[in-house]
C-alpha cells in the first residue's frame, strides 16, 4: 500500500497524532465513528491537527443551496491558510457536504462546489493547490441528525481535514 | 448470484393478446381509472407427482401475490370456493366460480424431474365461459420456482391488461444500516417481490445509486472505495468483479446510467466544483464531454431509442429538466412548474419522465411527458427520491426516507396512476431502487 514501515507509520501517528486518511470517510471531520478529536494531540500545541480544529476552525458553514463563502468565515479560512503555510507537512482534503434538503446526485454536485469554493480560497491565500484535494460527501455524512434547519445548518459545511504529507 | 436458465419447452400457439369470446371480453384497461380491482382464483396447481406437492401450493401463492400486488385484481380466499380443481385437465366448472364471482381463473400443474420443475397453466374467463388465450408450460430449475411463477402471473397480467409484464424481473438498491450519522451502506439485488436478496458488496466504502444494464447482467454504481466518489460495473451475471470505469486524478465521478447499446455509459463528472455531462466508452475507456456550462449538470439517462438525454441542470437558477440530442448540443427545458425537479428517468415506453420534484419543503414522485406536460405527482412525503421504471412503465420504485433523528430510508412502489402505493421488502433499510428488464 505505502512505503513505509509500521514503526515509522507508528511514530509518524505518535508524533503528530491523528493523522487522518483522506482515503476514508468520516476521519477528522468530527462527523461520527472515527471523528474523535481525542488523539489530535494538545490543543496548546500550535502545530498540531487539535489546535487546527479547535483555534483555527476546520470548517465553514453554507446558507440553503448556496456555495459562495459568507464573511463570518473568511478570518477562519486565512486562520486555515496561514496555518498550511506554516505546517507545509500537511496535507489538506477538503470535504464538501449538504443537508439532506435535495436530492442525492444533486446534493454531490452542490457539496462539491463548497468544498471547491474552500480550496479555491486558500490557494488564493497562498496555500499550494497540489496540497488540497477536495471530496464531495452530498448527503451521505451528517453531524446532526434532527430534520430541522438548527441540524442541517452544521450539516452543510466543508471540513479541512489535515493528513500527514508522508501518508498523504 | 443466482444463476437460472428457465426456457419455454412447450408453446402452444403463445397468443399474449386477450381472446374475445363475447361483447363483454376478461380486460382490465390501465389507463381508465380502476376503482373496483378484478376478482380471480387461484387454487392450488396440481401436484403431478410428490415431489411437486410443496411446489405445486407455493407457485400458486406466488402468483396470487404478483396480481394483487398490482392493485388491480383481489384473490378470492380458497374458502370461498365451491368446485375444487384436483386435475389440470378436468373441464372447468364455470358455474361455481360465477357463483364466487371469480371473473379469472388460473388453473395449473407442477411435476418435479431430478431438478427440473415443469409448470403449466390455463388462464379461464369465467364469465365467457371460455379460456383466454392458450394453455402454456414453463420449465426450470427447483431453485428457480419463484421465476416460474413469476413468469405465469406476468403472462396472466399481460393476457388480462394487454399490457406487458413486470414480476420477472430484479431489483438493485443500496441496503442501508445504522443512524443516520454513521450509515453502512452496501449494493444488494433481489427479486422484484424482495425475495432472494443477497449483498453484492461489503459496506466498508460507501455506495450510491446502483444502474441495471439494458438486459440485466451488469449494474453501474457509484462508490467511495478510493476515497472519492467514482463510478464502478459489477457483473451481477455470472463473476460478480467490479472494476473503476473512471479514475482521473482530482474528479469525482457519479450518476452513471447505461445508454441502451450496453456499452456506453452517461455520467456526471466534477472537476474545479463544476459538474457536467459526460459519456464514457466501456471497451475503450474513451471519454466525450456532452456539457460545458458553469451550472451543475447531472442525473443523465437515456431514452429507450438512445437518441436523447433527459437529465438536470441548475442553470436557470434552480434545478430543471431538460434534454439534449445523445452527443450532446442544445438543451431544451421541459420542467416549468413550481419548484425543483430532479432525478429524471426516461420511462421504457418512451411516452414519459419520472423524477423527483421538491417544492414547498415537500418531495414528489411525478411522471410528464417528454414535452413538460401532463405533469402529475404520484406521491408527498417529507422525502421521497429516486424513482426507477418497472419494465413495462406501469410502476415506478423510489426511495422514501423518514424525517428526524431516527429517519430510516425504504423502498416503496406506486403506479403511474398514483394507486397503489405500497412499501417494498427489504432485509434492511433500503435507497437507490434499479428495476431490470424482464429476465428471458
Amino acid at each position: 500500500m505505502r512505503l513505509i514501515t509500521k514503526a515509522t507509520i507508528l511514530v509518524a501517528a505518535l508524533a503528530l497524532a491523528a493523522c487522518t486518511d483522506p482515503g476514508r470517510f468520516g476521519n477528522g471531520d468530527g462527523s461520527g465513528a472515527n471523528g474523535g478529536a481525542g488523539a489530535a494531540g494538545s490543543a496548546s500545541d500550535p502545530t498540531s491537527t487539535a489546535y487546527f480544529q479547535q483555534s483555527v476552525g476546520d470548517r465553514v458553514l453554507f446558507a440553503v443551496d448556496q456555495f459562495n463563502i459568507s464573511p463570518e468565515y473568511i478570518s477562519v479560512l486565512d486562520g486555515q491558510a496561514t496555518w498550511l503555510t506554516t505546517n507545509s507537512d500537511y496535507i489538506a482534503t477538503i470535504e464538501g457536504h449538504a443537508d439532506e434538503q435535495g436530492t442525492s446526485a444533486y446534493n454531490l454536485a452542490l457539496s462539491a462546489r463548497r468544498a471547491n469554493a474552500v480550496r479555491e480560497y486558500l490557494i488564493s491565500r497562498g496555500v499550494s493547490g497540489n496540497r488540497l484535494q477536495v471530496v464531495s460527501y452530498g448527503k451521505e455524512r451528517p453531524i446532526e441528525v434532527c430534520s430541522d434547519e438548527a441540524c442541517y445548518t452544521k450539516n452543510r459545511r466543508a471540513v479541512t481535514v489535515l493528513s500527514s504529507a508522508l501518508t498523504g | 448470484m443466482m444463476r437460472y436458465l428457465a426456457t419455454v419447452l412447450v408453446c402452444f400457439g403463445m397468443l399474449l393478446l386477450p381472446v374475445t369470446v363475447n361483447s363483454e371480453p376478461l380486460r382490465i384497461t390501465i389507463d381508465e381509472g380502476i376503482i373496483e380491482p378484478m376478482p380471480f382464483a387461484v387454487p392450488d396447481f396440481e401436484a403431478e407427482n410428490a415431489a411437486a406437492d410443496a411446489y405445486a401450493t407455493n407457485i400458486a401463492r406466488v402468483i396470487a401475490e404478483d396480481l394483487s400486488g398490482t392493485g388491480l385484481f383481489r384473490e378470492l380466499p380458497s374458502s370461498a370456493f365451491i368446485s375444487q380443481v384436483t386435475d389440470f385437465g378436468a373441464a372447468i366448472q364455470y358455474a361455481d366460480w360465477k357463483a364466487i364471482n371469480a371473473q379469472a381463473l388460473i388453473t395449473g400443474a407442477v411435476n418435479v424431474s431430478g431438478d427440473t420443475l415443469n409448470v403449466k397453466f390455463r388462464v379461464y374467463d369465467v364469465f365467457s365461459g371460455a379460456e383466454l388465450g392458450n394453455g402454456l408450460q414453463f420449465a426450470g430449475t427447483l431453485n428457480g420456482w419463484r421465476r416460474m411463477a413469476h413468469k405465469v402471473a406476468d403472462a396472466v397480467y399481460s393476457r388480462i391488461t394487454g399490457e406487458g409484464g413486470y414480476f420477472d424481473s430484479r431489483v438493485v438498491f443500496v441496503s442501508e444500516t445504522g443512524p443516520k450519522n454513521d450509515r453502512k451502506k452496501r449494493l444488494a439485488i433481489m427479486d422484484y417481490d424482495g425475495a432472494n436478496a443477497q449483498f453484492l458488496t461489503g459496506s466498508e466504502a460507501i455506495v450510491l445509486a446502483p444502474r441495471f444494464s439494458p438486459t440485466g447482467d451488469r449494474v453501474l454504481y457509484t462508490s467511495y472505495e478510493s476515497g472519492f466518489p467514482r463510478i464502478y460495473v459489477l457483473d451481477v451475471g455470472g463473476t460478480q468483479n467490479s472494476r473503476a470505469l473512471e479514475q482521473q486524478e482530482g474528479t469525482m465521478s457519479f450518476a452513471p446510467r447505461f445508454a441502451p447499446d450496453g456499452q456506453t455509459v452517461v455520467y456526471s463528472l466534477t472537476q474545479g466544483g463544476n459538474t457536467d455531462i459526460y459519456t464514457l466508452n466501456i471497451a475503450s475507456g474513451g471519454t466525450t464531454r456532452l456539457t460545458n456550462t458553469p451550472s451543475i449538470e447531472t442525473a443523465p439517462s437515456y431514452s429507450p431509442d438512445g437518441s436523447q438525454i433527459v437529465f438536470e441542470s441548475d442553470r436557470s437558477g434552480t434545478q430543471q429538466l431538460y434534454t439534449m440530442p445523445a452527443s450532446g448540443g442544445e438543451a431544451r427545458r421541459i420542467s416549468f412548474g413550481q419548484g425543483r425537479y430532479g432525478t429524471p428517468v426516461w420511462s421504457p415506453r418512451g411516452d414519459l419522465v419520472a423524477f423527483t420534484k421538491q417544492n414547498k419543503g415537500r418531495f414528489h414522485i411525478g411522471v410528464m411527458r417528454l414535452d413538460g406536460s401532463e405533469e402529475r405527482l404520484l406521491t408527498a412525503s417529507f422525502l421521497d427520491e429516486g424513482p426507477t421504471w418497472a419494465p413495462n412503465g406501469r410502476v415506478i420504485m423510489f426511495t422514501r426516507e423518514t424525517q428526524g433523528a431516527g429517519g430510516v430510508a425504504s423502498l416503496y412502489s406506486v403506479d403511474i396512476s398514483g394507486r397503489n402505493l405500497k412499501p417494498v421488502r427489504t432485509p434492511e433499510g433500503g435507497s437507490d431502487p434499479s428495476w431490470s428488464p424482464l429476465q428471458n
